[in-house]
């Protein structure tokens, strides 16, 4: 078979831009090309023998580490490998670090954080400490707002953040760090104007992607602390997963209506998620802020502990929330804590991990991947999309419209459908004709799935669900209908 | 030395342009003798890193065996890569130098603030691996007889 050599190796191959070799395996042929040609063997392997990082071995067009017998594939006449090192770079520099000694601060700056320095648990140290921290926000919404002003504002070097999404005017309830003119502004672009605003002597370094298990480890790599400021389940098990394998520490906040946790996972001796939550909730289960509501000043309190706690990591000072989970209630106005151990059988931080790599945690959620196809039915009810609903409605059907949400929410929008919440749904189902042809929705299309299931089970044959609640009816049917 | 035609040269600084505020990528083909490396043709690629395309570049490994594949076909070889650096200027950076493993191959980057490219420059990859390599500054001579 032939190996191709790419230019910068040909040095060591007498020139040669393609080697044949005789061999069975890829293995075989690597082994035979640095047989021939000793020189090589340093340029493509690490002293351990491990093909380099930045050295790709393609067999044809494919990567021989993804192929299930990696090395050990068979080859035969024909074949082609080639060697190719990686091409990357770019402007930005590597985000370097800096031991907090090396650091110094400007007679500006030393002004700006007077009231940390006249403070001994601070001083200058801790102020160096602080500007040679690279912490990374994962989200620059609900949590992310007030984390990184504060992260900002106290000095904290290199601020990562990480989100896809646009300013929407229903995250300004909450999200303070944008403002009314930035709707429809990337999130990243309005949060790095106020940050550096607040404080010019900061770094802000964007990742406008959504965390993924192709690009959590990379990203990670550049930083020293991350804060979790997620709203999803999927991406909450990838944020710990990755900081237990990259050994960095894991801030978390969580929030609900009126409830929030927070907590500080993944250190060398604390517990992980994992240890508190080993397996997701069923999708739908519990459901998100954006379907439950959450209290505005609610993700400014947790935000704010998860902003204390990841200072304290930095100053190596107090007593952070490892082992500690804090319950916040703020319509009591309650903090509880309960204790964590960490579990020694956790899948990822345990003595003896099954996960030591990143997985799918779509499918490890139970969240089916999405299609571009919208579906025609879910667990056997059909979805019907608004603007099928909208064309039966123009023929002079009548479909029997049911709204299963709360009747706070009907006085916000409605369809003019038959109310009775989701939770009443049993005890009401005889007010509903088995024979009728029904249409439930909510706001956003899950709990009249739910909903249309249980109706289906109790003998209902003709029932569909609104795919996209009253949500997909305003963006898709009638923008009259206020979204909320 | 690297030498290149008026037409590769202002391709290479209009795909910066284009691309802005983004990172533009590509590979430079040609022959390497007696120091000159001789761009006889560019090919472009995509920027694979889409999460922050803007201060960072990725080539895909399975572009660059395809480019390859074509170069051989045409008897030529890759001399070097190409890249633009937005609002930034036509110098190396530690993450270039830090991501550069083609030893002997010519690294252009030109500066696009604003949109508009301005200064293009080329560094060529010396030394004879990872533990010894050095960005040299490296003339740039746009040629208008290109031999092809």
């Amino acid at each position: 078979m032939k190996i191709h050599i790419p230019t910068p190796l040909r040095v060591y191959t007498e020139k040669q831009a393609t080697v044949s070799v005789e061999a069975g395996t890829i293995g075989d042929a690597l082994a035979a090309l640095t047989a021939s040609h000793p020189d090589l063997k340093k340029h493509l392997y690490t002293e351990e023998g491990k093909l380099r990082s930045f050295v790709n071995v393609y067999l044809n067009d494919e990567d021989i580490r993804y192929l299930p017998q990696k090395e050990s594939t068979p080859v035969k006449d024909g074949d082609a490998l080639s060697i190719i090192p990686s091409i990357a770079g770019g402007s930005a520099a590597v985000i370097p670090e800096v031991k907090p000694e090396e650091m110094t601060l400007s007679n500006d700056e030393i002004q700006r954080y007077s009231r940390h320095l006249i403070m001994p648990e601070v001083g200058m140290d801790g102020q160096k400490k602080l500007k040679a921290a690279r912490v990374l926000c994962i989200g620059a919404g609900g949590l992310g707002s007030p984390l990184a002003l504060y992260l900002a504002a106290a000095g904290v070097g290199t601020l990562g953040l990480v989100d896809l999404d646009v300013v929407d005017s229903s995250n300004l309830q909450r999200q303070v760090i944008h403002s009314t003119r930035d709707i429809g502004r990337s999130k990243l672009d309005s949060a790095e104007e106020k940050l550096t605003g607040l404080n010019p002597y900061i770094k802000v370094v964007k990742y406008n992607t959504m965390l993924s298990s192709a690009n959590a480890l990379e990203i990670f790599k550049d930083f020293d602390i991350i804060v979790d400021g997620t709203d999803n389940f999927p991406t909450r098990y990838l944020v710990n997963d990755a900081c237990v394998i990259s050994g960095k520490p894991n801030v978390y906040g969580s929030i609900f209506r009126f409830e929030g946790q927070a907590s500080v996972f993944a250190t060398e001796d604390g517990p992980c998620y994992r240890c508190l939550y080993p397996e997701p909730p069923p999708p739908g289960l519990v459901p998100s802020c954006a379907e439950g509501g959450v209290l505005g000043i609610l993700p400014g309190l947790v935000g704010v502990i998860q902003a204390t706690e990841a200072i304290k990591l930095i100053l190596g000072n107090g007593e952070p929330l490892i082992g500690r989970l804090l319950l916040v209630d703020a319509l009591g106005m309650h903090f509880r804590e309960l204790k964590l151990r960490k579990d020694a059988d956790c899948p990822v931080c345990g003595t003896h991990p099954t996960v030591t790599k990143l997985i799918d945690y779509q499918q490890f959620c139970g969240i089916p991947a999405a299609t571009d196809k919208p579906a025609e039915a879910k667990n056997l009810i059909p979805q019907m999309q608004p603007e099928e609903l909208k064309r039966r409605i123009d023929a002079g059907e009548k479909p029997f419209i049911l709204d299963v949400r709360e009747p706070h929410e009907y006085q916000i929008a409605n369809l003019g459908g038959h109310l009775i919440p989701l939770n009443s749904l049993q005890q009401r189902v005889n007010e509903l004709d088995t024979s009728q042809e029904i249409v439930v929705h909510c706001k956003t299309g899950g709990r009249s799935q739910q909903a249309a299931e249980f109706l289906e089970k109790a003998g209902f044959k003709k029932v569909h669900n609104l795919a996209g609640g009253i949500s997909a009816w305003s963006d898709k049917v009638d923008p009259r209908i206020p979204k909320y | 030395m690297l030498t290149i035609s008026p037409s590769d040269y202002n391709a290479i600084r209009a795909h910066g342009e284009e691309t802005y505020p983004h990172e533009c990528c590509g590979v430079l083909l040609g022959t390497s003798e007696d120091g000159v490396n001789r761009v006889v043709a560019i090919e472009r690629a995509g920027n694979t890193r889409t999460d922050r395309a803007h201060d960072r570049y990725n080539i895909a490994p399975e572009e660059l065996i395809r480019i390859q594949r074509q170069a051989r076909g045409r008897d030529l070889d890759i001399i070097g890569f190409y890249h633009s650096h937005p609002d930034h200027p036509a110098q190396w950076s530690q993450t270039d130098f830090a991501e550069a493993h083609w030893v002997g191959c010519s690294y252009v980057i030109t500066s696009v603030p604003k949109g508009t490219a301005t200064v293009t420059n080329s560094f060529l990859l010396t030394g004879t691996g990872e533990e010894d390599k050095k960005f040299i500054d490296e003339p740039v001579h746009i040629e208008t007889a290109v031999a092809k």
